[in-house]
């Protein structure tokens, strides 16, 4: 199983964030020990980064040969490491939560983390599938965790959904998964690679791969899979929209190359699929957000136009087109960190927002309104933010594959995109501050803050290193 | 690097862009607003200093690109950063270095709102803009081109007028819009040369198929067309320039829309000259109807800032007359042009705020008869309107000559249309004079009024200067920008030739 001690310490920072469970599950034992938890959820994240971090270039296959330890894993492992850290900073207080199941609500963000954290380096269908389940359902519990104010039901009605629709993805998941192991006779994945090359036009090949990535592009939010999001977003919690919306689509991304990777080039009737499904998920967004008058709805439909975005990296099938989604779903996690901060910093009870709550946060925080503002150009595609850097090599090496007619279809779908970003910076910088005191801030979000813009910025204006990684991380994939 | 020459001792290029937005911190570290605006125009200053420099190095006897820098940025696409000016650009970046410490100098008593938020716009406007005419790589291009729109959004939107919000988020839609295609355009282009580069003086006189030069040539127009703006995609202009504050105005007629322009000379004729001989017909119809449009506009309006802008419209429209008629006269009138109206324009829309400063109104019938109250003002104002309708003498007058002599050469029936456009703009700048200078002359409104302080005759004189300097001795402007006017005709002629 584990060898020797080098390679327990491959997966020091799962090992690491299981001692952070416990010590969460322990002081959610006792009464209002909410403040020990979250210092405990905090310090594990960290230290489960810096472990990440410590074991960058560890190569390692553990646990009969199931569990892989990479670069491909540790990158993906740190960025979803620091959307933890980040959203647990947003959701200090977790003020729309039950007063008391803040401690649980902790530890199934932190199980779900852990079920992220195994699923990017599972390379067995079983385990992968464990893992991917150890997500969800963490993840479908948080919803409902939403304090009940006079009555309002509406994260009850929005759990439901998601368990719904989550449950039936995956039954689609592992249907597809079925045909793979009929056909190929195995559930590991480097070795049905192998196995699928002759079988190029298989109908049960097809098939069971086009359904196996159901399940991802449950997470991912990808057409037609993407029902859920408005309303899971409404519903639940500003703390938990900014989790589901962030880090679990990373470890969503890394399955979806996974079984890329599965797919010949050869196979024309997949990348059609592929090609139509991320077409459908761009225009359906920013169609839909264009009318949203929810922030979150808003970022909602929105993130099933980036996740629209994204599939164009995965089309080309090629290192590079996957290497430059990983570096899209980087720049659109600290996108989404920075404008979820600012919702859940501005919502003064937890309350949702309405687009035009932010009217006039340009006067009482100028701080909170830099932050939106960049976040929202930044998706917008707009220079010389990550968004638009990320979005202009995406193209660029689609065009480069020969897909001409998805990278002018994307162009066009920046310029929809743009009056919806676009009317939130409007109103935040010139409409009317509204009443009510100001919002304060600690020093912890103003250096969050500012960190999380140096990153869109930095990220986009010098991409070299990361994409090289990217690159790199992919190359030893194969 | 064939196309690139590396006569300077340090990086002034870099220098001159992130000089300004270096500047920007400091403005927050300090939180005195008086020193906000000293620090601004300081920095300014000392940009407007260094480019300079530019001027007294600069070989005139050069088409290539000169003061180059050259450094990897992304080396697994060849994406680099590289700059370089030829004199078509060298021009314009001296226009812009001239017109940053006025937009300083104009706005230090009409903005007492959030000072700091606005001098920081206004210096990471000059970064992009500087970026927009250095930029010879592509991917630093589109990010200058674009990164420009978020300051010039926030200055209409934050310190405008009383319909800022419509008229910022029309400037912002607008001119995105038209430019989504241009990145789509360059990875075609990219693609389509061997090496594949984004270095944009190798992507010139490449001979394309045409079909694909017309492709490229349409992205490329609506981009450039919208920044001009041409007629009919002119309509967000007179909105944003109504609505900004005076920097804002002074910024969008002096420097933003010379980018339509400028774009059209380095990108369109040198890399599309066979789309550019097929559509130029239409674009010069266009031409034509913007001049009449934006003057018989013009000639009604009431609001001055109106006036000006559309007297704008009709004044870029003689710019791609000039340019389109593919002649060294047109070409050279049409680069003339556009730094008159940069410096022209300009001072109109200063005129009009300082005006507007004193009577809060921005009604030409307001401000009748203000001459015996305002006498330098007056002055300035006079000489300002003469060389915007180019009365000869001054700078307007060299360029919209040429242009109209290099019509005359190229088509009669283009110039019986074009020389109405000259006459309206001296009517409706007449008529504005008149107004302002004689009208009403027991007006007691302007009873109280007071002429010009020392700061505003500061921000007006150096426009003073340059309206005479180029309109009695428009040869070393022309001598600039010869080399590489007569290279990037040799170039279109080359590629129209089948």
């Amino acid at each position: 199983m584990i060898g020797n001690v080098n390679q327990a310490m491959a997966i020091a920072p799962e090992l690491i964030l299981c001692v952070g469970i416990l010590a969460v599950f322990l002081t959610s034992l006792g009464e209002s020990l909410f403040a020990k938890a979250r210092k405990a959820a905090l310090v594990s994240a960290i230290l489960a980064m810096l472990a990440t971090a410590a074991t960058f270039t560890e190569n390692s296959t553990l646990f009969f040969g199931t569990y892989q330890v990479n670069l491909f894993s540790q990158l993906f492992k740190l960025m979803m490491l620091f959307g933890l850290s980040v959203t647990l900073l947003c959701g200090w207080e977790l003020k729309d939560i039950r007063e008391n199941a803040r401690s649980e609500y902790l530890f199934f963000l932190m199980t779900c983390t852990l079920g992220l954290l195994v699923l990017v380096s599972s390379i067995e269908l079983i385990t992968l599938v464990v893992a991917l389940e150890l997500t969800s359902f963490s993840l479908y519990l948080l919803v409902p965790l939403r304090d009940e104010k006079h009555g309002l039901r509406i994260q009850m009605e929005s759990a439901v959904k998601y368990v719904l629709f989550g449950l039936m993805s995956t039954g689609i998941m592992l249907w597809g998964m079925s045909y793979l192991f009929g056909i190929t006779g195995t559930t590991d994945l480097p070795e049905m690679v192998i196995r699928l090359k002759p079988l190029l036009h298989n109908p049960f090949a097809v098939i069971g791969i086009a359904l196996s990535l159901a399940g991802v592009f449950f997470k991912l939010a990808i057409f037609p899979f993407h029902f859920w999001i408005p309303d899971v977003y409404e519903g639940s919690s500003n703390e938990t929209a900014a989790i589901i919306s962030t880090f679990p689509k990373v470890g969503g991304m890394a399955v979806l190359i996974r079984f890329a990777l599965l797919i010949l080039p050869e196979e024309k009737s997949l990348i059609d699929l592929l090609v139509i499904l991320s077409v459908c998920s761009m225009f359906f967004g920013n169609l839909a957000a264009l009318v949203q008058t929810d922030i979150k709805r808003l970022l909602g439909y929105s993130s099933i136009a980036h996740a629209g975005y994204l599939m164009i990296g995965i089309i080309t099938l090629g290192e590079k087109g996957f290497a430059l989604s990983i570096y899209y779903m980087a720049g659109f996690l600290v996108m989404y960190l920075a404008c979820f901060l600012v919702i859940c910093k501005v919502s003064r009870r937890g309350e949702n927002l309405a687009i035009e709550d932010f009217s006039g946060l340009y006067k009482s925080s100028p701080l909170m309104a830099l932050t939106l503002g960049t976040g929202m150009f930044a998706l917008a595609g707009i220079p010389p933010f990550v968004g638009f850097m990320s979005k202009f090599l995406l193209l660029t090496s689609a065009w480069e594959d020969g897909f001409r007619a998805i990278v002018i279809i994307a162009a066009l779908n920046t310029a929809i995109s743009l009056y919806y970003y676009l009317s939130v910076v409007r109103i935040a910088y010139t409409g009317h501050p509204r009443e009510g005191a100001p919002v304060t801030l600690d020093g912890g979000t103003k250096i969050l803050s500012i960190l999380l813009i140096a990153l869109v910025v930095l990220l986009g204006i010098v991409p070299n290193s990361f994409i090289d990684m990217a690159t790199l991380s992919i190359l030893g994939l194969r | 690097m064939d196309f690139l020459v590396f006569n300077a001792d340090f990086p002034i290029l870099s220098l001159l862009i992130f000089t300004p937005l270096a500047g920007v911190p400091l403005l927050f570290l300090l939180p005195v607003n008086p020193f906000a605006k000293a620090w601004a125009l300081l920095v300014t200053v000392i940009n407007a200093g260094l480019s300079l420099y530019l001027l007294r190095v600069f070989d005139r006897d050069s088409f290539l690109f000169q003061f180059a820098e050259h450094h990897p940025w992304i080396p697994s696409l060849d994406i680099n950063y590289t700059l370089g000016i030829d004199g078509i650009s060298l021009l314009l970046v001296l226009l812009t270095t001239l017109i940053m410490p006025l937009c300083v100098l104009c706005s230090w008593r009409y903005i007492q709102d959030r000072v700091r938020e606005f001098m920081a716009c206004i210096l990471v406007m000059e970064t992009a803009m500087l970026g927009v005419f250095m930029a010879l790589d592509f991917v630093l291009f589109y990010i200058m081109w674009e990164a420009m729109l978020i300051p010039m959004f926030l200055l209409i939107g934050i310190w405008g007028g009383p319909r800022k919000i419509y008229a910022a988020v029309k400037f912002f839609l607008y001119t995105l819009t038209g430019s989504v295609m241009l990145p789509v355009a360059f990875i075609a282009l990219y693609f389509r040369q061997e090496p594949h580069t984004f270095f944009i003086p190798a992507l010139m006189g490449q001979g394309f198929p045409a079909d694909f030069q017309i492709l490229i040539f349409l992205a490329f127009f609506t981009a450039f067309a919208v920044k001009v703006p041409m007629f009919p995609f002119h309509t967000w202009l007179p909105a944003a320039h109504v609505e900004a504050p005076t920097a804002g105005s002074v910024l969008l007629a002096s420097v933003l829309l010379k980018m339509g322009g400028y774009g059209f000379l380095r990108f369109c004729l040198p890399m599309t000259p066979q789309a550019v001989h097929l559509f130029g017909p239409y674009i010069l119809a266009l031409s034509i109807i913007g001049i009449l449009y934006g003057g018989l506009t013009a000639l009604s309006q009431d609001d001055m800032k109106k006036l000006v802008a559309y007297s704008s419209v009709g004044h870029m429209g003689f710019v791609t007359l000039g340019i389109f008629i593919l002649s060294v006269r047109g070409l050279e009138g049409a680069l003339l042009q556009m730094i008159s109206h940069g410096i022209s324009t300009g001072a109109l829309f200063l005129c009009v705020g300082m005006i507007y400063e004193r009577t809060h109104s921005r009604e030409l019938s307001h401000a009748l008869g203000i001459m015996k109250r305002m006498p330098i003002f007056i002055t300035f104002l006079a000489v300002f309107c003469l060389s915007s309708f180019a009365f000869p003498g001054t700078n307007g007058f060299v360029g919209e000559f040429l242009i109209l002599a290099g019509t005359f050469a190229h088509s009669r029936l283009l110039l019986v249309f074009a020389v109405p456009g000259a006459i309206l703009a001296a009517a409706y700048m007449l008529r504005m004079l008149q107004k302002i200078m004689f009208g009403g002359v027991d007006n007691p409104d302007v009873s109280h009024l007071e002429d010009l302080d020392i700061r505003e005759t500061l921000t007006l004189l150096p426009l003073l200067v340059f309206v005479f300097w180029i309109g009695l001795s428009p040869g070393p402007v022309i001598g600039i920008m010869h080399a590489s006017v007569t290279h990037l005709l040799e170039q279109v002629q080359r590629g129209m030739a089948p």
